[in-house]
């Protein structure tokens, strides 16, 4: 008897086990409202979910100091993830029926968490699409999908030509001005190279790394600035081999590390590298880096321009921006739209450039005499009426074909050519299954 | 226990009551099966549980993000992998790392241990030496190599010294995946000596005393005394080792391969970064388990065939 009692409990325990593991889903699909109901009573309670990026959390605090301050009843609980493991973790809260309620996310991911119906559209009431496209840049369209626009930035960066001033002079150029259209990059780069006659460099002119900022400089920059565009006006379809310029931009950008020699993949492991330690003379990197620069190498004595341009002038933006989680609903939904409506206001994007470097995602903020003006920040700001942040469908996908392209190129000896079609090829396809899958 | 069976249930009933109440020893078999179970359950649902989801998440259209119904699709995952060249790329790519990086290691690690057994002085020094690598962090060994071996790198250097061209190494997709198999192996090398010195305390001196007055020369006393009786430690290291190698190649080629995520061109793509990245940066769940699936089963018929090639019994 005994026994078999001994073994029931054994045979409970297991099955206890299996129970809880099997019926995961149904228990947080039922908890999750029990949690709402706990909050509409008293206090709600929003947890905000961004990446650890020490500057935009320790400003974060201070905000959500100010908006608990300004709004009585409503707290904000932050939570932080390294970049690296952010979708992971977005991810594993997913099942368990846990997660944010207002979530920043980087803007080329809006399409994939559109898709799995992770987010809910703005509330047209507090964001009227009118509103958004006059007062705000027209690249935060990029996560305008359906007709909806998912999400919303604070701030947004662009990219621009880094330039370390000693190695100018050391090369007799002239440091207050900088390259200013592609023949001149290409001169400049030249000048700026150091190699040991042995095949080996010793500086780079001109930092090249197509799994850093390259594939952005390819896409918005460099084939926008030949008249060519990646997509459509209505971004459904890849344009980007339809005309000469695409391919004109992909030779010119691979002219850097072929034909001129002024550079090399993996040169000091990286472009970043390269450019702190003075190994690399310029490099085509974003707003966001300022703040490395500043604590990595304080010394460096550099400048920063806008990218060359050729017909015209372009560079790529990209953004982390804010969305809603679909589950949000009633008093929570107005207090996470109190929210999104604080973190775009002018005081607080003011804030954001002081303390991050990103900048205002606003025009009427952006162009204030004191940004535009402004040494560091002036040529970012400058870039961003001409500034484009291509859709991607799959960021992670189309940023490695750019890298495979360059690599076929480079260690495989493929014709420049035939690279370029199969990577429009490619993006194509990718952008192709995506809408085939709407 | 056998006595229980033979008698009766009623008298089994107030015996085993009472055996309990009174004896030491049937308390301490309770706690000891109590102790021993709780390992289990958390194993059971931390492990093989999720591993048995895991084939049904296989057959499921199942985006990580999706908070909505995972509908059932049959093979079509597998269908999808078979065909896509990336993982048939890291499949070969696993196979290349597993057979040199196995044999490699299991080459060096006989090597060094017969060299270590020989010697009587800085015994210990000489296997602390070969032991640090393995437990000196994966990352920072990586990113060592990584520098080392860069194309202003001191390795190249040596190279332009005696007249050499320098190599791209890490850049190039010829010579990268090498390059990471011997990081691997170099690292791994510590834990193979010390199985195999094991391996080689045990063999007894006698034989090799007989051996050596049937005048076997030094080759044949390794090639019939040696290597026979390390059979079973040679059979664990290759086995240990295969299922080592599968599970490591993630850190080292996340580290070491010049984009981050297996390249250059895939060319030091393993299955395990392969189905890292379809998880956790194209959130399809359902063609990384497809993924993890086929791993187990490669893993699983790999261990068979290993234990069955490599188990012989000798008896002297």
């Amino acid at each position: 008897m005994l026994k078999k009692w001994w073994l029931g409990l054994v045979a409970f325990g297991l099955l206890s086990v299996l129970l809880v593991a099997c019926s995961s889903d149904k228990e947080s699909t039922d908890k999750v409202p029990t949690d709402d109901e706990k909050g509409s009573g008293e206090e709600i309670v929003l947890e905000y979910w961004q990446y650890a990026f020490d500057a935009k959390v320790k400003l974060m605090d201070e905000l959500i100091e100010e908006f608990e301050a300004n709004n009585p009843g409503i707290k904000v609980k932050q939570t932080n993830f390294p970049y690296d493991q952010y979708n992971e973790k977005v991810a594993a809260q997913v099942p368990a029926g846990k997660g944010p309620d207002v979530i920043n996310l980087f803007y080329g991911w809006v399409p994939k968490y559109v898709d799995s119906g992770y987010l809910q559209p703005l509330p047209q009431d507090a964001f009227p699409h009118d509103e958004i496209e006059s007062e705000f840049f027209p690249l935060v369209e990029a996560t305008k999908l359906d007709g909806e626009y998912w999400t919303i930035p604070t701030a947004v960066r662009t990219l621009a030509l880094f330039y370390n001033k000693d190695l100018f002079e050391e090369a007799g150029l002239d440091p207050d001005s900088p390259p200013k259209d592609w023949d001149e990059l290409q001169e400049y780069a030249e000048k700026l190279t150091k190699a040991d006659g042995k095949g080996r460099l010793e500086q780079s002119g001109m930092a090249w790394e197509p799994s850093q900022q390259g594939h952005q400089w390819l896409r918005d920059g460099l084939t926008r600035q030949a008249g060519g565009e990646v997509l459509s006006e209505d971004k459904k379809s890849v344009v980007w081999g339809d005309d000469s310029a695409g391919l004109e931009a992909f030779k010119y950008w691979l002219s850097f590390p072929t034909d001129l020699g002024t550079s090399e993949v993996g040169f000091y492991t990286d472009d970043v590298t390269a450019f702190l330690t003075e190994k690399a003379a310029m490099n085509v990197d974003g707003s966001f880096r300022i703040g490395t620069i500043k604590s990595d190498a304080p010394d460096l004595n550099y400048a920063v321009a806008p990218l060359p341009g050729n017909k015209k002038q372009s560079t790529n933006a990209s953004f982390w921006t804010n969305g809603i989680t679909a589950k949000v609903e009633g008093e929570k939904l107005d207090a996470a739209t109190k929210f999104l409506k604080f973190l775009t206001s002018k005081e607080v994007m003011e804030k954001w450039i002081d303390a991050t470097g990103e900048l205002p995602a606003k025009e009427e903020v952006a162009m204030q005499d004191k940004y535009v003006n402004d040494e560091v920040y002036g040529a970012f700001i400058n870039s961003l009426p001409f500034a484009n942040a291509h859709f991607f469908v799959d960021e992670t996908e189309e940023r490695q074909l750019v890298i495979d392209a360059a690599d076929k190129v480079l260690l495989q000896g493929m014709d420049v050519e035939e690279a370029y079609n199969e990577l429009v090829e490619e993006t194509k396809k990718l952008h192709e299954n995506y809408w085939s899958n709407k | 226990m056998k006595n229980h069976s033979a008698s009766s249930k009623k008298i089994q009933k107030t015996s085993l009551i009472g055996k309990f109440r009174g004896n030491v020893k049937y308390q301490k078999y309770l706690f000891v099966y109590t102790c021993l179970l709780l390992p289990i359950l958390f194993f059971l649902g931390i492990r093989i549980l999720p591993t048995l989801f895991t084939f049904n998440v296989g057959f499921r259209d199942w985006n990580l993000l999706a908070t909505g119904v995972k509908p059932f699709i049959g093979l079509e995952n597998y269908k999808v992998l078979i065909q896509d060249k990336v993982f048939i790329k890291s499949a070969l790519n696993t196979l290349i790392y597993i057979v040199l990086g196995v044999s490699g290691q299991l080459f060096f690690g006989i090597v060094v241990a017969l060299l270590l057994h020989k010697i009587n002085r800085f015994v210990g020094f000489f296997r602390v030496i070969y032991f640090i690598p393995y437990v000196t962090s994966i990352v920072a060994i990586s990113w060592v190599f990584q520098w080392i071996l860069m194309k202003n790198g001191i390795i190249n250097d040596l190279l332009i010294k005696i007249g050499l061209s320098p190599q791209p190494f890490l850049n190039s997709p010829d010579q990268a995946i090498y390059i990471i198999i011997g990081a691997m192996i170099w690292q791994a090398l510590g834990f193979q000596m010390v199985l195999f010195l094991a391996g080689l305390e045990n063999i007894p001196k006698m034989l090799y005393e007989a051996a050596e007055i049937d005048g076997a020369s030094p080759w044949q006393k390794f090639w019939h005394v040696t290597v026979p009786l390390l059979n079973p430690t040679i059979v664990f290291s290759a086995v240990i080792g295969s299922i080592n190698f599968i599970q490591v190649s993630f850190t080292q080629v996340i580290n070491m391969s010049s984009d981050g995520t297996g390249g250059p061109l895939n060319s030091t793509m393993t299955v395990v970064v392969y189905i890292y990245q379809l998880a956790f940066r194209k959130f399809d769940m359902g063609l990384a388990s497809a993924a993890t699936v086929m791993l187990f089963l490669f893993i699983l018929a790999l261990t068979l065939f290993q234990m069955k090639v490599l188990t012989k019994k000798f008896d002297y």
